[in-house]
């Protein structure tokens, strides 16, 4: 799919990448990418999580070898061997984790690799003049001297930019620059971004965000589940056909379900408040109510709090204040032990570091969280015999393929092994179930029973709550949908009463601005 | 008491920290790359042990010296072929080279001089007068050197990036592997200088399990000195100086029990970990590789 | 009850340790051609002066018996992701500890002398090992730094009780304790061999640690914690307190071997540091950290070390081999496990796919000490 219209088509293009195909086995994370970016331009690139942005920018940077598809760089091909030579061809790229170490001051950061020409001794001074002058020039305001670790992140940001310039870059890629900055870091990232396009820069700008499109972009290439949807130029097109592209209109499966009878709630949370493993804001008063009988769905792009909110409700998480109820108990800052024993289940999103212990086998970790229950030991001692029999009989209820109980987890499929979580949980016939991600990774025909367990559970009075980021799947089960962005409830609709248009909206962080936009629609 | 706070136990301190400062420079540049080496014990076994063979078929110290470093630099390139190529846990490899740097030299003594405890006399290194010899300024000059080269140096910059985020510095073209084999290797040079010491210095023969576990007490004097040359130094000084006290109160038959004087340097690195007393602050990237997705 | 899938899951285990052994004899071989011996006829002798009769098993045995405690106190740590270098101080610690209350011979019974002296090792060695597991699980101290300063303690603590003969029952010319009172002693176990009851203690200790570790819901903590510390989170298993215990347990058991040399062997602790602490390491490695392969390991090493000496006196090959030959089987079992772990590490990334697709797992590489390539930094405590 070529560029529709060429704004300023005298503009050469930059970077050209045709047809760009990325197979891993099992998943085909770019199916035909096709993105033109043209000198001068800040082009934004937008698409969900796992749309496929990002394992396009490691092909671009040599990390992966296209399958298929044409790369071009100032018109001439190009296959890099890495991210050396692609910074040798003019490119930058301004990760999302920072690559910097926070012991070395910022010009020690700016010229590490690329130091100079004396071969021995390192001229701090002149370094730092440079990196002054440098930073002098695009109106990067940053001292050289100032050691990493003590700048604010948007500073630190400003570091990595300033790399990339050192290092000669004139096309810059910024990989969700705005995930961690506060609305006026934003703001001056903006300024520094418009600075360099004057200055005859290229930018490519990767978000989820609309708002962030609108803001910045000169143009925008849309790309939903691996293939490139659409470039529009960003003042001729709309929100609402952004976000239309973005999450796309098909469905893909459905599911059997029944209207379903919400009785009373079975787990709530008053204002929570959390702080992320990064010392960030992750939660900022966030208020739901799980009732029984009803799948309630979280959707929201990754990273707006899902992890944080998820981990708090499990026990794993100490929230800095607000309340948990499970049932008629208090249940705030309790261990997964006691959450478990008032009734709680928990289906965790990483199946490999929380859920299973990979190296113990399928009846191990059918124990694992499960070791107080009277079914399973007597004192000390594991009553390997009802284990066993507890194990295979969940093998063939919830058909988990596996040669034996005794195989070890890592020995199955990623289906199989969510089946067994999956199935180890429900096994504990809880009140409330926290199933976060549960389909992510796993194959066709195990996202279709993983859904009909969740339909089953609701319909047998417990209360489900749904996290995913798969947008589809929250409008194939849920009951009701609330939107989660950046840690908060900003939308609460009824299922079937609401667009995917709508919610793609909310999700990008449109109608936030209006203050107590919460639309219920009921 | 004036006998106690002497010029004596001034000298013997240097005497006693001298080892400890070459292994431990080692160590600082290992570890500053980001590869934990517990193998220094072993690397100075070796170098002492080919430093004493070295003088007894060159017949001067000197050979031994070039002897018992490349000794060492060979053992830690296998070192570091385990750690960083094989990716290997470097402290089972560390342990490894431990064992064999205490059979090795044991086996060879028997087998070349058919004495089962130590090799023969050999030729000593010259002397500088007070008891001291001639590496004791080398250890002295090594540590600004070694300061030079981590602070202010491309290469250091490098090595330090290399230790504390492997795969910041990957990004930006450093070859991680490079720098820390080099590193490890360096760290065997110097601590095979440590061992020479021992062995054609201080002594003038290798005697079984000399090093006495110097290579450990070094990379406590690392810790202690927090990752840099001159706390480093400090923290050698400080053991030297207990041991020479210890000697000391033994020899003047003091009332005090010298082997808690003895003990003080490990509990007071015991302590110092904690982080209670001040911010233990190692290599962020200590330990990792540098390609792990 | 799963058996075949039981046996093929030890098999790889069992092949992979022998293979690693056999390269390292094969390397030792090397060693020994270098410098001049036949290897076949040195190795004929190592064998003979191992098993070749009563005697010599005898003596195999009480060299293995320190080794397969020691080798279990370094399984159970290594259980729960805990590098145990201590385990020669804990057991120093111990011995001295057994032999100064034999020492003392207090009128008592054997009955309750006997495991008075086995307890007060077992105890000495549970705190000397508890130590850095507090350290680690309070401040995140790395426990290879903590248990080597110990060791040095340790070595500092028992020369200083040796030499202090007003206030202890110690004699500091022969630098030892005073002899541990009959009453206190383990009897011989065979006539006319120096094999004792110690033995029998390592066995029962490595079923009891077998039982414990696979058979209840302490040792399953153990080792999940040990083998993922996300997942032992999520089923709310604390961390800190899971990892002082298996300290603990690991210095109870180098406890076990300090009591079998001191009330066994010996007869009082002799201030001599022998490296079963550091040999311990090899068994525990080679035994895979299994009990089971802890004993055969333990055997392995100490008919390694008994045979040497007739290898010495037929072969003329010197008995100082054997540090080389443990060094070299260390260097192989590492090899064996870092080659293991990449091609599985490949296997998963072929599975997961990766950027975007899948994610890399990072529990993956760190299942347990000594067999993971890797030793990750600690993060500090968990969320709670």
């Amino acid at each position: 799919m070529a560029h529709p219209q060429q704004p300023g088509a005298d503009a050469p293009p930059v970077i050209e990448m045709l047809g760009i195909v990325k197979r891993f086995p099992g998943v085909v994370a770019n199916d035909g990418i096709d993105l033109v970016v043209l000198r001068g331009e800040i082009h934004a690139l937008l698409g969900e999580n796992g749309a496929g942005k990002s394992t396009l920018m490691n092909v671009l940077f040599g990390l992966y070898r296209p399958d298929e598809g044409v790369i071009r760089v100032d018109g001439k091909p190009a296959a890099f061997a890495g991210p050396r030579q692609a910074v040798g061809a003019g490119l930058g790229m301004v990760h999302q984790h920072f690559m910097l170490i926070p012991r070395f001051s910022v010009t020690e950061n700016v010229i590490l690799g690329a130091e100079g020409n004396s071969t021995l001794h390192l001229d701090r001074d002149a370094a730092e003049q440079t990196v002054g002058a440098l930073a002098e020039e695009y109106g990067l305001r940053v001292d050289p001297r100032a050691k990493l670790a003590d700048l604010p992140v948007g500073m630190q940001q400003r570091v990595e930019i300033l790399r990339a310039l050192y290092q000669g870059s004139r096309t810059l890629i910024l990989d969700e620059p705005t995930a961690l900055l506060t609305p006026q870091e934003v703001d001056e990232l903006y300024a520094v971004l418009h600075r360099l396009r004057e200055g005859g820069g290229t930018i490519i700008f990767i978000t989820h965000k609309l708002r962030e499109v609108a803001a910045i972009s000169d143009r925008v290439t849309v790309i939903r589940r691996g293939k490139t949807v659409g470039t529009r130029i960003t003042k001729e097109t709309t929100a609402p056909e952004l976000a239309e592209l973005m999450v796309g209109r098909e469905v893909i499966l459905r599911v059997e379900r029944p209207p379903a009878s919400p009785g009373e709630p079975v787990l709530v949370a008053e204002n929570l408040v959390v702080t992320g493993s990064r010392g960030e804001p992750a939660l900022r008063g966030l208020d739901l109510t799980l009732r029984r009988g009803e799948i309630l769905g979280i959707c929201g792009v990754e990273g707006n709090g899902q992890t944080e909110l998820v981990e708090t409700l499990a026990g794993l998480r100490r929230p800095d204040s607000g309340r948990v109820r499970l049932k008629d108990q208090d249940v705030t800052g309790q261990d997964p032990i006691a959450l478990r024993r008032a009734g709680l289940s928990y289906i965790p999103e990483d199946r490999h570091n929380r859920g299973l212990v990979l190296d113990f086998p399928l009846t191990e970790n059918v124990l694992l969280g499960n070791t107080e229950a009277a079914a399973f030991s007597r004192g000390w001692r594991i009553l390997r015999g009802a284990l066993d029999a507890i194990t295979r009989r969940l093998m063939r209820v919830f058909d988990v393929r596996a040669p034996s109980p005794q195989t070890h987890a890592r020995a199955l499929s990623g289906g199989n092994q969510q089946k067994l979580i999956i199935a180890r949980e429900l096994h504990r016939e809880p009140d409330a179930l926290l199933a976060a991600q549960p389909t992510r990774g796993v194959d066709v025909g195990a996202i279709e029973f993983v859904h009909r367990q969740l339909v089953r559970e609701r319909d047998q009075g417990r209360g489900v709550l749904l996290i995913s980021f798969d947008l589809d799947e929250i409008l194939d089960l849920s009951d009701r949908i609330l939107v989660l962005f950046g840690g908060r409830i900003v939308g609460e609709f009824v299922s079937g009463r609401v667009s995917r248009t709508e919610l793609g909206l909310r999700m990008g962080g449109r109608g936030e601005e209006e203050r107590g936009g919460v639309a219920v629609a009921d | 008491m004036d006998d106690f706070f002497s010029f004596d136990l001034l000298t013997a301190t240097l005497r006693f920290s001298a080892p400890l400062i070459f292994a431990a420079m080692g160590g600082l540049l290992c570890e500053r790359a980001g590869v934990m080496n517990i193998a220094l014990e072993g690397f100075m076994l070796v170098g002492a042990f080919a430093a004493a063979a070295g003088t007894y078929y060159a017949e001067t110290p000197f050979a031994g010296l070039v002897a018992g470093m490349a000794a060492a630099m060979l053992a830690a390139t296998i070192h570091a072929f385990w750690c960083v190529t094989l990716r290997g846990d470097q402290i089972v490899a560390g342990t490894a080279i431990n064992l064999l740097g205490v059979g090795i030299p044991a086996f060879l003594l028997q087998r070349i001089w058919g004495t089962p405890g130590g090799s023969p006399q050999v030729e000593r290194l010259p002397g500088i007068g007070a008891g001291l010899n001639v590496l004791v300024p080398v250890a002295l000059v090594l540590v600004p050197i070694v300061h030079y080269v981590v602070y202010q140096t491309r290469a250091g910059l490098r090595i330090q990036a290399a230790g504390e985020h492997p795969r910041a510095a990957a990004s930006v073209g450093i070859d991680v592997v490079r720098y820390r084999y080099a590193c490890v290797i360096a760290s065997g040079a110097l601590a095979g200088l440590g061992g020479a010491y021992l062995s054609i210095g201080d002594l003038s023969q290798y005697t079984n399990n000399m090093a006495a576990g110097r290579g450990f007490i070094a990379i406590a004097a690392v810790i202690f000195g927090n990752w840099t040359p001159f706390g480093t130094l400090g923290a050698t000084l400080l053991f030297g100086a207990a041991q020479a006290t210890r000697v000391q109160v033994q020899a003047l038959g003091l009332n005090v029990a010298p082997d808690l004087i003895g003990a003080l340097p490990y509990l007071l690195t015991l302590i110092v970990i904690t982080g209670l007393v001040r911010r233990s602050d190692p290599p962020a990237g200590l330990g990792k590789h540098a390609t792990a997705e | 009850m799963g058996l075949p899938s039981r046996i093929s899951g030890l098999l790889p285990a069992l092949l992979s340790s022998l293979a690693a052994v056999t390269v390292a004899l094969l390397a030792g071989a090397m060693v020994i051609v270098f410098t001049g011996d036949d290897p076949v006829e040195a190795y004929r002798a190592l064998f003979s002066g191992a098993f070749g009769g009563r005697r010599p098993i005898a003596e195999t045995l009480v060299a293995a018996t320190p080794l397969i405690c020691g080798g279990l106190a370094f399984a159970v740590a290594a259980k729960a992701g805990m590098f145990n270098i201590g385990i020669e101080g804990q057991l120093l610690v111990a011995g001295l500890a057994s032999g100064l209350v034999g020492a003392y011979a207090w009128n008592l019974p054997a009955s309750i002398y006997l495991p008075l002296g086995v307890l007060s090792a077992m105890a000495a060695g549970g705190i000397w090992g508890a130590i850095p597991g507090v350290l680690k699980a309070r401040f995140g101290s790395h426990e290879v730094i903590t248990t080597i300063m110990l060791n040095y303690l340790a070595e500092r603590l028992i020369n200083y009780v040796i030499s202090t003969e007003e206030r202890f029952p110690v004699d500091p010319r022969s630098q030892s304790t005073q002899p541990v009172d009959p009453e206190a002693r383990l009897p011989n176990l065979l006539d006319g061999t120096r094999l004792h009851w110690g033995f029998v203690l390592a066995l029962v200790a490595a079923v009891v640690l077998w039982y414990v570790l696979f058979r209840t819901t302490l040792g399953y903590r153990v080792r999940a914690v040990g083998l993922s510390r996300g997942a032992a989170a999520y089923a709310g298993i604390p961390w800190g307190r899971t990892i002082v215990l298996a300290m603990v347990a690991s210095g109870v058991l180098a406890g076990l071997a300090g009591a079998g040399q001191t009330l066994g062997l010996q007869g009082r602790h002799i201030n001599l540091s022998a490296g079963y602490g550091f040999t311990a390491i090899a068994v525990g490695l080679v035994g895979r950290n299994h009990p089971v392969g802890v004993v055969g390991a333990g055997i392995l090493f100490g008919a390694i070390t008994s045979g040497a000496t007739r290898m010495q006196n037929t072969a003329g090959t010197s008995k100082e081999i054997v540090q080389v030959l443990q060094g070299l089987v260390i260097l192989s079992v590492a090899a064996f496990a870092a080659a293991g772990h990449f091609r599985l590490g490949q296997r998963l990334s072929a599975r997961f796919g990766g950027g975007s697709a899948g994610r890399a797992s990072g529990n993956d590489r760190s299942s347990g000490v000594g067999m993971g390539p890797e030793i990750e930094p600690q993060p500090g405590p968990p969320v709670l």
